[in-house]
């Protein structure tokens, strides 16, 4: 399974080595995971499960339409201020003892925290699930550095043993079953030996082993964090497994990556999203693991804490005025798990930053439409609706990608010559805006498509329309059509 | 009362039956319908695939073909749903109040909606005896959320064996220029719709619109899948031998 490395960003190209291959568009990637039906499979079976899991846990709530609306309320206050926001968060992180650095895109994030993990002088750090390190691309550039990253989470740490491509935001091995995983671990697992059975207790336990002389030797932990609390300048993680409290409490040196986005003013804010977050994310009550840290406090827990700020292209976003309820967004991945192109594809034809109908707007969102592949995540969708309905804090999806969609066309309009597609649809407009011009083409075109019919089907079209009959018919015109119709028996 | 109908491009082409069901069911219920000649598209498909300009224009050129109409009726939920719900968006983007208050202005019912909140009728009168089952297209369900008008309709018919399909709710992979742009991913999709279909045993699936039933047919018949797709007017306008 190839997929292209993640946070490989416009300004990462200062690297030297090869130039990469430009990413392939959704429809090119889409093809080979389309093709891989045990990916299909598994992930048609995990979505389902956490569909029904998300369901029931929203239903059971009485008044859940009522938190969606807070949720939504508070993030688009807390993005309305965000300045002032972040600046309380900055001060309050620093009276507890920590320290903030702002990273306006990745490159300058992997080089805050390569810098901070050289100057502890560790070799090795443990790692807790973040898509905001997998968005910078960091574990490659601490890799390039000479530092070796110990995935802790089950699931990023099998991505990693298999030096696989994460497919989910919340579980990056949702495309692999554990026939799968028990053999990766079998295979590179010391601990877990060849006789490891695919229960998931053995698996857990093969994975526990592992991790545990890890987590007692590392110096240096590396985390994401789900919110940051403005007023006390409090870090908060939700997490299932208890690795990520591991990393919290046990190295010396703590690095927390989070999007500036990310930021809530007040704690009583966390009242809605612990609630919203576990049942949409993965239909919990409450996560296992809720763990918020402030500051350093001494003989406890790390001696050093470090907050890395990461804008890499949100206040791009926030500038737009429809895109901007993007950055609402509080990761819980219930979109994906209703998306039925997600179901199809999985996360990798993406993209780098985020997978699903929420990586289809905050890619363009936060790298702009300039790039075919990211100018073809907008049009990853059938625009069915399904992820508007279950957002926590009601992005309204489709919406978005209509109106990035109107970007791209924007941006190709300036081109000195039209693409075949551009002018197919302004023609069509220019014919669809008179009634007479209307009718005439159709008349003409119906004469057309009756020719290219058999048997009252069209099983091959020329140009653009060909992709349509690859695999499906489309019915002959009849005769006549309704306006041919009407003028003969009701004019 | 007196009906505008309210004709899909592409249904006045490829499916007139629909609309000529329609006119047929709603004189027999005893109104009158008008075809506004002015009509062309309602805009949708530019508006969807990005090209905003050239769907105010549209936009525009269909609100005035329907200015003045009392009410106006569409059998196709995207084509009802495109004017209801996007109208005031794409008025916005064109920073166009005019068009804001044409759009505001016409009282656009998708077909099982008028049958049902304006006429105040279920059983239609009609007669149709095999074996059917409903798709319910995304547009109406999420946007016009006709939620079950269009089944009680179906249940009033005679002689209709109704079955229902399994994983209704989700997308046949239509989606307008989706169908082309990401066609792999669209075949995925309709082939399991179709799975689902053929596992009910109907004989007809049927829907409110004819864009997902030419996705879901289009499929069906290069499968040689034995099943016929119908508009849900066509159905309600069957009366059977007199």
């Amino acid at each position: 399974m190839t997929a292209s490395s993640p946070g490989t960003t416009p300004s990462s190209s200062g690297r030297s080595g090869p130039v990469p291959a430009p990413r392939p568009k959704f429809a090119a990637a889409a093809r080979p995971e389309l093709a891989d039906t045990r990916m299909r499979r598994n992930l048609r079976g995990a979505t389902a499960a956490l569909r029904g899991r998300e369901a029931a846990a929203a239903a059971e709530t009485a008044d859940w339409e009522d938190l969606r609306e807070a949720g939504r309320a508070i993030k688009d206050d807390a993005l309305l201020d965000l300045d002032s926001h972040l600046e309380e968060l900055e001060r309050a992180v620093t009276e507890a003892g920590g320290t903030v650095h702002w990273a306006a895109d990745a490159a300058e994030a992997r080089r805050v925290v390569t810098g901070l993990v050289r100057a502890t002088g560790a070799k090795e750090v443990v790692k807790a699930a973040s898509a905001t390190t997998r968005e910078i691309g960091l574990n490659d550039a601490l890799a390039r550095a000479g530092v070796t990253v110990r995935e802790t989470g089950v699931a990023e740490m099998a991505v990693q043993l298999g030096e696989d491509a994460p497919s989910h935001l919340l579980s990056p091995a949702a495309h692999r079953d554990r026939a799968e995983i028990a053999e990766l671990f079998r295979r590179a697992v010391p601990a877990a030996g060849p006789g490891l059975a695919d229960d998931p207790e053995a698996l857990a336990a093969a994975a526990r082993a592992h991790l545990r002389d890890r987590f007692l030797r590392a110096r240096v932990a590396v985390t994401g964090a789900n919110f940051l609390v403005a007023e006390t300048g409090t870090l908060v993680l939700l997490e299932s497994e208890g690795n990520a409290r591991m990393c919290l409490t046990l190295p010396e040196t703590l690095i927390s990556v989070a999007g500036i986005d990310k930021v809530v003013p007040t704690w009583d804010d966390m009242e809605v999203f612990l609630q919203l977050l576990p049942r949409s994310s993965t239909g919990d009550r409450m996560t296992p693991y809720v763990s918020s840290w402030t500051g350093v406090t001494p003989g406890d827990g790390p001696r050093a804490l470090h907050l890395v700020l990461l804008d890499n292209g949100r206040t791009r976003a926030l500038a737009d005025e429809v895109g901007r309820a993007a950055l609402r967004c509080i990761r819980c991945s219930a979109c994906l798990n209703v998306c039925p192109v997600y179901e199809r594809t999985g996360g990798r034809p993406y993209g780098p930053v985020h997978p699903g109908p929420i990586g289809a707007v905050l890619t363009p969102l936060t790298r702009g439409v300039e790039s075919a592949a990211d100018a073809s995540l907008p049009y990853a969708s059938t625009l069915c609706g399904a992820c508007a309905d279950v957002c926590p804090v009601k992005i309204d999806i489709p919406d978005m990608l209509v109106h990035l969609r109107g970007k791209v066309v924007e941006s190709r309009r300036r081109r000195p010559v039209p693409t075949p597609e551009m002018a197919l649809m302004r023609g069509l407009a220019w014919t669809m805006g008179d009634p007479r011009r209307h009718e005439a083409a159709v008349r003409r075109g119906a004469r057309w498509a009756r020719l290219l019919s058999r048997g009252g089907r069209i099983r091959r079209l020329p140009g653009l329309l060909g992709k349509w009959t690859e695999a499906r018919d489309l019915p002959a015109p009849p005769p006549e059509s309704f306006r041919g119709w009407w003028d003969r028996t009701r004019a | 009362m007196r009906v505008a109908l309210s004709v899909a491009c592409f249904d006045d082409v490829l499916f007139p039956g629909t609309a000529k069901a329609v006119t047929v069911l709603l004189e027999r219920l005893g109104h009158e319908v008008a075809f506004p000649p002015g009509q062309t598209c309602c805009g949708q498909f530019h508006w969807t695939a990005g090209y905003h300009r050239e769907a105010a224009g549209l936009a525009r050129s269909h609100s005035a073909a329907f200015e003045g109409c009392e009410v106006v009726v569409a059998p196709s939920a995207s084509c009802a749903a495109t004017v209801r719900d996007d109208y005031p968006k794409i008025a916005r983007t064109a920073r166009d109040p005019g068009l804001a208050r044409a759009a505001e202005a016409l009282a656009v019912y998708e077909l099982t909606e008028f049958l049902i909140d304006v006429l105040g009728v279920t059983d239609v009168g009609a007669y149709f005896p095999h074996r059917v089952t409903y798709h319910p297209s995304c547009r109406s369900l999420r946007i016009l959320g006709v939620g079950d008008r269009p089944v009680r309709l179906l249940r009033a018919v005679r002689g209709l064996d109704l079955v229902e399909l399994p994983s209704a709710e989700e997308c046949c992979g239509f989606g307008g220029a989706f169908a082309m742009k990401n066609a792999d991913v669209s075949v995925a999709m309709v082939a399991d719709k179709v799975r689902h279909v053929r596992d009910t045993g109907a004989d007809v699936v049927c829907a409110v619109d004819d864009s997902c039933l030419a996705h879901i047919g289009g499929a069906l018949s290069r499968l040689r899948g034995g099943v016929r797709t119908m508009h849900l007017a066509e159905i309600l306008a069957e009366t059977g031998p007199a």
